[in-house]
Parts: structure tokens; C-alpha cells; sequence
């Protein structure tokens, strides 16, 4: 057993090797006890490999893990008897009840005969599924049977609970409130959570949070804090010749920008003092042929920031299909070429 | 921070649960689970009850009472039905156990296996208590098709109900126990069906639950002799054959059993043959299953 001071899990110098491909090139990173750790990044960074391998369903190529205190390769079971699974795809009975699902689960983890009905009243009344719990799966909304596994994942008492993208294919508000589950679960019962997502905005609600890219770990710690790291507003600008206006900003201001999201995007030190410079430089009467621009936004940094300083694109950018990206770069260009 | 689709939380205890290393008694409860599991699904999909059975009844009452006519003269007095019936006994068991087989394919498409591969416990155990769920279901669809037996001249008797179920679990058992170790390496329902009726549907024809395995052409003899379903089928129809009240010579030209280069198999030893397959069937799908991630 271990002690509370003990990180819930540990890994080093983790490896998974697919054939010549590298899908996690050597991560290490500590999770503590009772903490609720995100893995942020694009589909294809390699957070569904990692959560795999701590949940023993891959074995590493090579470095270490331990999770509730046991390896992850030599003591599998010990491990599987500690931590509760959430995945991505749904992996309940359709054609049994509630009950009958969570029941199946605690025979199969051998949860004691005494404690079953009691830890099944507790895991769905915490999901709010207590009153439907006679009713067939079949019959559940996406939202119902996310809650629902998450209450399976429980049934067992587990230290850990890894949740693979867990509000996926789920509308905003179904979202939300599943957080609202899993927060209100990890202080009442002292669990650690490890999580994977893709969206930005649902790190908020982590301790800490990883930014993973290309199978490496890019950036690790509190949203707040990475938040802060990257310091500068953002601006974006939608102008009718991106080329020219990110020419513009570069030979005027110093400033690098890309296209994000269809729009010239960059970071700088007091974006709303900025914003009057801007148009005074892009004044076609001061500098004729500069390009015009159609609209400007600005905003404090967030998570996409912070994402988009460590990768160099946003999470959105970087799970668009290359094909893709290169058409609407070229639809753009034929349509600013038509206004003008 | 709350909207409408967030319940307010119920209140409730925290139970907290210490889950035991692994023992004999916690892959006890694993295989009764699974095994409870097939049963459930079994009751509550009646529409597969009546469907399994439709084929079965079609054999008998259709094509049996229609070649009747036909048949007449060769069956020496005996109702062509009551001689296809141990046959159809066989078939009912068959089909069943199959498709019991064929859910852990849809299993796999719906993500369940999953749930159960990951679970802390022997792939063994998941596999066996699979096994002995088909098993069960399918003899209970056997027990319907065992109540109709007055309606083909079979008498109801004790020992022939209880001989013919016990032989209709050992088939299921073992039709069960090769449907797993087919569907584990089968990843979409289509083509576990295209091979279980490519498989299934000439070894049922070729056992002689149609006719009886004698006098046939050597090719048609070989293959019946190496047709595992064909120790199932005789056993069953010298048991029925033997409650039923015929004349000698109907008697050695429909129920002449197997019999390799003259000598007469007993009814027992084939019973054995299709109980050790089955066993062996069943180590098959275990070390199959065993090996996939």
C-alpha cells in the first residue's frame, strides 16, 4: 500500500513504438494523489497510446510506469484492480439494465457480495441515474450512458479513474454537467482522475494539464499558469489579403503572424493600445496599397493560446486534414482576389 | 456556473469498496456472471426464440411431411417426421449455439468485450462461463422442441428426455466452444455468418440427420465417418429409436449406426467423441483468446 504523499502515477521515459512509427517518444511526467490531470492535444498526439499503456491494455516499448503504486507491465492485474476505465468508444450492454451493467462489472472486479447494492445506490445516485436504473441502456440518451460508465468505472472503488476524451460526441450542456460529476466525484472520494481532451476549454476544470504534440509532452502545469506564460493578448485581424497584411505587419511592426481560424493572428504586449497604431499604419492615405482591414478582435490568452505558443498552429489547425487546409487557403485567395 | 441540464447532486454515502487479489472464487464469480449475462439477453430478446426455432420446425413438419409421400416405402411403416426427429433435436441445439457464439462478435462491434477483456480477471474464465451460457440457452431451446415430440409419434418418457437433453447440452456445448474459437478471430458479424453457414450447414447434411448413414455412396461415407456432428446425431436418434415400438426390420435400415469397417461404435464412446472435441474446441478458444490484446 502506499502512503498519500506517494504520486498516484509515475512515469518515465515512456516509449510506444508502432512498426517505424513513434506514436510517444519517451514521456515522463508524476501525477499526484487526488489530482485531476489533463492530457491535452490533437487526435494522433499520442494521448490514447499513453492512456493505454497506463491502463495495461498496451505494453511500452520501452521506459516505465506505475500507477497506485504498481508497474504497469509486471503487476497488470494489481493495477487493473486499482484504476477505473472510461473510454472513448461506449463499452456497455445495450441490452441490460443499468443495474445489470454495473452489477456484471462488480462480479467481474469481485467486489464483495455485501457491498454491491449500497456502492451501486451510491455511483448512480451520484451520476443522477438512481431512478432509471431498471431501465435498458438501449434506451439511454449519449449523456445518460457517458454518466453511466463513469459510474461503472466506480463501481469498484478505484484510486485512479482515467477518462479517455470522456465528453466526446456530447452537446455543450452534457459537457458541462459531466464535469461537474467529475469534480464533485474527486473531492468527495479523495480519487485520482487522469483525463485526455480535445477541447481547450474543458482543461479549465484541471489541476494541471500536459500539452501533448506529435508524442511529446510540449508543456506541463496549471492552466493559470500556462495562461500566464504566454503573457501577450492575442490579435486577430480579418483583412481582404492575409499575405500582404502579414508582409505588412512583419516590415512595420516586427511581428510574426500566421493564419489561424482564416484569420492573421498574433501576440502583442497591450493588444487594445495597439489596435489605433494598426489602423494608422494600414491607412491606405499614409501608405497606399496596404491591405484593408475588414475586422480585429482581441482577447486575453487562453488555453488555444498557450497551446498555439508551444505547437506553433491551434489544436483545431493541427487535426485539419492537410488536403483541407490547403483548399481553403486557395478558396481564400480566389475570393479576396474577386472583391478586389 | 449552473444550467438546466445540471441536476442538483442526490444525496448519498460513500461506500467504499476494497476489491480482493485475484483466487479460484473470484473466476467462479466471473464465469457465473458471464454465463447469467448470455441467459438475460437470451430471455429478454424473445424474438430470437421464435426465430431459432423456425428453421427447425420447417425441417420437420415441412419438408418431413412432405417427402413423406415420397418416402414411404423405403421407411418400412415409419413416419418420415418421427424419423427425422432426432436429427431435428440435433439442429434446433445447433443453430442456438451458434449464435450464442456469434455475440461475441457483436460484443466486440459494440465495444462490450472490451469491458470484459480489461477486467481483472482470467480470459479463461470469460470464455468458459461464454461456453456454458450458450450451452444452457441452447438446451432450453432444445427442451421446446423435445415437447412436441407426441405430435411425431415419440413417446414421452423420463429416460428419453433426460438422455436427450443431456446430449443436446453436450453438442451445444461444443458447437458453442467451436462458434467462440471461430468468431474471436472474426471481427465483423457478415463474415462470421458467411463462415458458420459454410461450415455448419454441409456438416449438419453430411451427419446424417436426413437420412440414414448407410448404404451411401464411399465418398458421401468417408465424410460422414469424419463428420464430428455425426457422433451427436446417432447417439440421439438410437435413443429415440430405442423407446420407439417398430418393426426389426425398420429398425436396422433407419437406425444402423456408425460403424467403422464393420464394427458398431457404441453410443457412449460417440458421446465421448463429441465431449472431447468439445473440450478441445473450448482449450482452442481459450488460447486464442488468451493471445489477443
Amino acid at each position: 500500500m502506499q502512503d498519500a504523499h506517494e504520486p498516484a502515477i509515475s512515469v518515465s521515459n515512456l516509449v510506444k513504438r508502432f512498426g517505424d512509427f513513434e506514436a510517444v517518444k519517451g514521456v515522463s511526467f508524476e501525477v499526484g494523489a487526488a489530482e485531476v490531470f489533463g492530457f491535452l492535444g490533437p487526435n494522433g498526439a499520442g494521448k490514447s497510446t499513453t492512456i493505454n499503456m497506463l491502463c495495461t491494455l498496451l505494453k511500452p516499448s520501452s521506459g516505465q510506469a506505475t500507477v497506485a503504486g504498481h508497474d504497469v507491465v509486471l503487476e497488470r492485474d494489481d493495477v487493473r484492480r486499482n484504476i477505473g476505465l472510461v473510454f472513448q468508444d461506449p463499452t456497455l450492454d445495450g441490452y441490460l439494465t443499468a443495474a445489470q451493467n454495473l452489477k456484471l462489472h462488480a462480479e467481474l472486479y469481485g467486489v464483495p457480495n455485501n457491498l454491491v447494492a449500497p456502492r451501486m445506490e451510491q455511483v448512480l445516485r451520484m451520476v443522477g441515474l438512481w431512478d432509471r436504473k431498471d431501465g435498458q441502456v438501449m434506451m439511454f440518451s449519449g449523456g445518460m450512458r457517458r454518466r453511466l460508465e463513469i459510474a461503472r468505472g466506480l463501481m469498484h472503488s478505484p484510486r485512479v479513474l482515467f477518462l479517455d476524451e470522456p465528453t466526446i460526441g456530447l452537446d455543450p450542456q452534457t459537457r458541462r454537467s459531466i464535469w461537474t460529476y467529475i469534480r464533485e466525484l474527486q473531492e468527495r472520494e479523495e480519487i485520482t482522475i487522469f483525463m485526455t481532451t480535445h477541447y481547450m476549454d474543458e482543461a479549465e476544470w484541471c489541476d494541471r494539464i500536459a500539452i501533448m504534440d506529435k508524442g511529446e509532452i510540449v508543456a506541463l502545469d496549471s492552466p493559470q499558469k500556462l495562461k500566464a506564460g504566454v503573457g501577450a493578448d492575442r490579435v486577430s485581424i480579418q483583412t481582404d489579403d492575409d499575405e500582404a497584411a502579414i508582409e505588412a505587419l512583419r516590415e512595420r511592426f516586427g511581428i510574426e503572424a500566421r493564419i489561424s481560424e482564416g484569420a492573421v493572428t498574433f501576440g502583442v504586449e497591450g493588444g487594445e493600445q495597439f489596435v489605433p497604431r494598426l489602423f494608422a499604419e494600414f491607412d491606405p492615405s499614409r501608405n497606399p496599397g496596404s491591405p484593408a482591414i475588414r475586422g480585429v478582435s482581441v482577447s486575453r490568452p487562453t488555453l488555444d493560446d498557450v497551446f498555439m505558443s508551444f505547437t506553433g498552429s491551434t489544436i483545431r489547425d493541427a487535426e485539419e486534414d492537410p488536403a483541407k487546409h490547403r483548399n481553403r487557403v486557395m478558396m481564400q485567395m480566389m475570393g479576396g482576389g474577386a472583391r478586389r | 456556473m449552473t444550467t438546466v441540464a445540471q441536476k442538483p447532486a442526490e444525496p448519498y454515502e460513500v461506500v467504499r469498496v476494497q476489491v480482493p487479489k485475484r483466487s479460484l472464487n473470484s473466476e467462479l464469480r466471473a464465469i457465473k456472471i458471464v454465463w447469467r449475462r448470455e441467459l438475460i439477453r437470451f430471455v429478454n430478446d424473445r424474438m430470437r426464440i421464435v426465430t431459432s426455432l423456425v428453421q427447425p420446425f420447417l425441417f420437420l413438419f415441412v419438408l418431413g411431411g412432405g417427402l413423406q409421400q415420397l418416402a414411404s416405402a423405403g421407411t418400412h411403416g415409419v413416419d418420415l417426421k418421427t424419423f427425422i426427429y432426432p436429427g431435428i433435436l440435433c439442429m434446433t441445439v445447433m443453430f442456438t449455439a451458434m449464435f450464442s457464439a456469434a455475440s461475441i462478435v457483436w460484443d466486440r462491434e459494440f465495444g462490450f468485450l472490451r469491458e470484459m477483456m480489461v477486467a481483472p480477471v482470467r480470459r479463461s474464465s470469460i470464455v468458459i462461463g461464454k461456453c456454458l451460457g450458450g450451452a444452457t440457452v441452447a438446451a432450453f431451446q432444445g427442451v421446446i422442441v423435445l415437447a412436441i415430440a407426441g405430435l411425431v409419434h415419440v413417446p414421452y418418457s423420463v429416460g428419453l428426455i433426460l438422455g436427450a437433453l443431456g446430449l443436446q447440452l453436450l453438442l451445444a456445448f461444443a458447437i458453442t466452444a467451436f462458434g467462440l474459437a471461430v468468431a474471436i478471430r472474426i471481427k465483423q458479424m457478415q463474415s462470421f455468418m458467411g463462415v458458420m453457414q459454410m461450415i455448419v450447414m454441409p456438416m449438419y447434411f453430411i451427419s446424417g440427420a436426413m437420412f440414414p448413414a448407410q448404404g451411401l455412396p464411399t465418398w458421401l461415407t468417408v465424410l460422414n465417418r469424419v463428420d464430428p456432428l455425426a457422433y451427436a446425431v446417432d447417439p440421439m436418434r438410437r435413443l429415440v429409436f430405442s423407446h420407439l415400438n417398430i418393426s426389426p426390420i425398420a429398425r436396422h435400415v433407419l437406425d444402423p449406426g456408425l460403424s467403422w469397417w464393420g464394427w458398431q461404435m457404441p453410443a457412449l464412446l460417440e458421446a465421448a467423441v463429441v465431449l472431447v472435441l468439445g473440450l478441445g474446441l473450448l482449450v482452442v478458444a481459450i488460447w486464442e483468446f488468451s493471445r489477443t490484446e
